[in-house]
């Protein structure tokens, strides 16, 4: 399958926050998992679960929201990434303007490298 | 109404990409009663006992009913009562107690300050 992948010029400056040993790099492409249809509370929205895009940039290891919601303290932090998708990607034959892209914020639990052939 | 859709495990809440209309302008002010939900959130989120993501899970598990009948702040101090009740603050009977003792003082701000008397 041919997928839309835009391209990326990662910040030339190191993320804003503290950051671990990040899984994953600047231009890597990467899908959103599906999650589970289970309950609680996800911070990754239904129009991005399954989608291919690159990560953009690292933006830092903050605690676990999905864990903070529930009044604990979301450790250990998550690598956050800002990544980048093609409305191709989201919308298919809606997508107003193909060629724009969307920046979303995700948590590398939701993430899992995809190996271009 | 949007419901949870167990076959997905998409949520009511998560909205992102479905049509929403027109956005309403900024031709609304806010009551003072909004104003001091808001300084709540605020303080107690400063003190430690609540946060943006309790908020946000709280919100949700309230479910599709209350977002079409509750306006915004109804649902954020209905929210935030959720979450330090849980955290300790505040008990269930406390928090009863003290919501019979306001409403006894009457409807409105003036009945509240003695000017029905």
């Amino acid at each position: 399958m041919t997928r839309a992948l835009p391209q990326v010029t990662p910040p030339p400056f190191a993320p804003p926050c503290p950051v671990g040993t990040p899984c994953l790099a600047p231009g890597d492409v990467v899908r959103v998992l599906p999650g589970g249809g289970g309950p609680g509370h996800v911070r990754t929205p239904w129009y991005l679960r399954g989608a291919v895009g690159r990560i953009e940039r690292i933006c830092g290891d903050f605690p676990n929201p999905e864990e903070l919601a529930y009044g604990r303290d979301g450790r250990p932090a998550r690598t956050l990434y800002r990544v980048r998708f093609a409305m191709a990607e989201l919308w298919g034959a809606r997508a107003e303007r193909p060629e724009d892209t969307l920046d979303a914020e995700i948590f590398e639990p939701w993430l899992e490298p995809v190996h271009a052939s | 109404m949007r419901t949870d859709d167990p076959e997905t495990g998409r949520r009511w809440h998560d909205m992102g990409g479905d049509a929403a209309g027109p956005a309403p302008g900024p031709d609304h002010d806010f009551a003072l009663w909004e104003k001091r939900v808001d300084a709540l959130v605020q303080i107690a989120q400063a003190k430690g006992v609540f946060t943006v993501d309790g908020l946000r899970r709280a919100l949700e598990d309230m479910g599709p009913d209350a977002f079409e009948t509750m306006t915004y702040y109804e649902r954020w101090v209905a929210a935030l009562a959720q979450n330090l009740i849980e955290h300790g603050v505040v008990t269930v009977a406390e928090l009863d107690a003290r919501m019979a003792q306001v409403a006894a003082r009457g409807e409105t701000y003036g009945d509240a300050q003695g000017a029905a008397e």
